[in-house]
């Protein structure tokens, strides 16, 4: 089976610093695949290589088969990237915006003319096809790029971060209409800090920080394998309470003022623990791939 | 990676000209005032003026009125700002502020193909902006046709010249208020030194030789022969020195964009 994308022990260096340090992995066609990791980690270097912006300093990258180095322009006419800078042109009106985008792409006028006006009405933007693209909301602006990048009807969706910075409304928008392109086979290459847009979206992903791969999986079993089903936490832990876990021999993590355990299908631990130790409160839910991320790069801030 | 770092310019720098060309039409109505009007005060302030003082000079063992004198030149300054203030400022807003080159640059285009595209559409500004004022200008009847035509082209590779320096500068100032230090110690010498105002003929010696490094001397030199109907052979070496200076700064500037952008 042909892979979409093919990274292969890809490194980017900066000087002596190491931004990414032989990252390898493989996207299939149809796929979502996540690259998940905080600031910093090495997630838009990774993808900027992958559409070619950026060179590599060692490794091996093919796209669609092809080789990054030698046929980036082939290539790069095939994916649509969607940045995590608003890179709209302020110049132009929101379908100049398309239009201009296709003639990079050397989409005939007409062609360009049909196509941008019906992703504008697939990204509800059809209304204010004359507006300055300074006069749309955040939302409207994140559809619009979105809606640019699949000006070229792409095989390889490029996305960077896609909802950063948006309104919980905006936010589901967005990822309602990704599930539509999903649905109808287009190959996705996200990054994202945010697990629940991870967990949505993404059939695969991997777990990067300081440019290296620590996990890779999909969603649910990486929850399985790192975390279990339920995660408990216990505001303000008693001495006690520390005691008996390590007695119990369970896998937990202990944040000072707050105890998070976490455990598999234990409804009698929760139980004890509200009964015997807990204080100023406790909770049981279910276990998320935040708390995957959180146990593998660790609760420092990244600044 | 060698296929990336090569010099690759497509037909596809077209593109980039095209979407400079699509928001210049949008705003036309103001953009092109300045082509149109500065001509007319300049020489309103100098004809009526500075004329009454100074009357009419030798230039090439000429006498001539200094309106008709002066003339050439502004259309050779308003070149040399048409494409320098096109590749520096507005260039510098839609690579920093607008992101406009990393949006192209998930495109086919290439970076060569954006600055390409960027640089000749400076020179364009050069040209159209000098259309306008030849029109402007004839109206006083101080343009020698049919040879006043050619300032057409001169127009292009003059704004190619100093587009490309432009871009060079855009490709290592820090911030936009840096572009300060390039106007004032490069453009505006230029434009008060070049043989623009005085001919150079009344400056020393050795002062004349310094104004042939600067570039607007010769496309001064150039632009007032055309306009004035006399082409001399020392023509050959102003346009040699052009070509030449653009030669050198239109791959440096490449060069500082590349390193610049991609990172």
């Amino acid at each position: 089976m042909q892979y979409i994308v093919e990274a292969g022990n890809v490194v980017k260096k900066y000087g002596e610093f190491v931004a990414v340090n032989h990252i390898s992995f493989n996207v299939s066609s149809g796929e979502c695949f996540g690259i998940l990791g905080p600031n910093g980690a090495g997630k838009t270097t990774t993808v900027r290589m992958v559409y070619g912006f950026l060179p590599m300093t060692g490794g091996s990258l093919k796209v669609f088969g092809l080789d990054i180095s030698r046929d980036w322009r082939q290539i790069k006419a095939r994916i649509g990237v969607c940045q995590q800078d608003n890179s709209l042109d302020p110049d132009l009106t929101v379908l100049e915006n398309l239009e201009v985008f296709a003639r990079y792409f050397d989409i005939p006028k007409k062609e360009a003319r049909d196509k941008a006006l019906e992703l504008l009405e697939f990204f509800a933007l059809d209304s204010r096809k004359g507006a300055q693209v300074t006069e749309l909301s955040g939302g409207m602006m994140r559809r619009l790029v979105l809606a640019r990048a699949l000006i070229n009807k792409p095989d390889l969706l490029i996305l960077d971060e896609p909802t950063t910075g948006l309104d919980p409304q905006s936010r589901h928008q967005v990822w309602e209409r990704l599930e539509d392109l999903r649905a109808k086979g287009i190959s996705v290459l996200l990054t994202t800090h945010y697990m629940e847009e991870a967990a949505r979206l993404c059939d695969r992903l991997i777990i990067i920080d300081h440019g290296l791969i620590l996990e890779e999986g999909k969603p649910d079993s990486l929850i399985r394998k790192h975390v279990g089903r339920d995660v408990i936490e216990v505001a303000q832990p008693a001495r006690e309470l520390r005691s008996y876990v390590q007695s119990q021999n369970l896998a937990y993590e202990d944040l000072g003022h707050r105890l998070v355990i976490y455990c598999d299908r234990r409804d009698d631990l929760y139980l004890k623990i509200t009964r015997d130790f807990c204080k100023a409160g406790c909770t049981i839910r279910m276990a998320t791939l935040e708390d995957v991320f959180l146990k593998l790069t660790g609760r420092d801030l990244r600044e | 990676m060698k296929g990336m770092s090569e010099m690759s310019v497509s037909r596809r720098f077209l593109r980039v000209w095209q979407r400079n060309l699509k928001v210049y039409q949008k705003g036309w109505k103001v953009i092109f005032l300045p082509p149109f009007l500065e001509p007319l005060f300049y020489l309103l302030a100098f004809g009526i003026g500075l004329s009454g003082l100074v009357g009419s000079l030798r230039y090439q063992g000429t006498e001539m009125s200094y309106v008709r004198f002066i003339a050439p030149a502004l259309i050779a300054v308003s070149m040399m700002n048409n494409s320098f203030f096109e590749t520096t400022y507005a260039s510098f807003v839609r690579m920093y502020y607008q992101k406009t080159f990393d949006a192209m640059m998930a495109t086919p285009l290439s970076l060569e193909d954006v600055i390409t595209g960027e640089i000749i559409w400076g020179a364009t500004k050069s040209v159209i902006a000098t259309l306008i004022m030849l029109a402007v200008i004839s109206c006083f009847g101080l343009i020698h046709y049919p040879e006043g035509l050619l300032t057409l082209p001169l127009a292009l590779l003059g704004g190619l010249a100093f587009g490309s320096i432009g871009m060079f500068f855009t490709g290592i100032v820090k911030n936009i208020e840096m572009f300060n230090l390039p106007v004032f110690l490069f453009v505006t010498p230029m434009f008060l030194l070049s043989g623009t105002f005085f001919p150079l003929e009344n400056f020393p010696r050795w002062s004349q030789h310094v104004a042939l490094i600067f570039p607007l001397t010769h496309l001064v030199n150039l632009t007032r022969d055309l306009c004035l109907g006399r082409l001399r052979p020392t023509a050959l070496w102003g346009l040699g020195y052009l070509v030449l200076f653009s030669l050198i700064f239109f791959p440096l500037a490449v060069r500082k964009m590349r390193r610049r952008l991609i990172k």
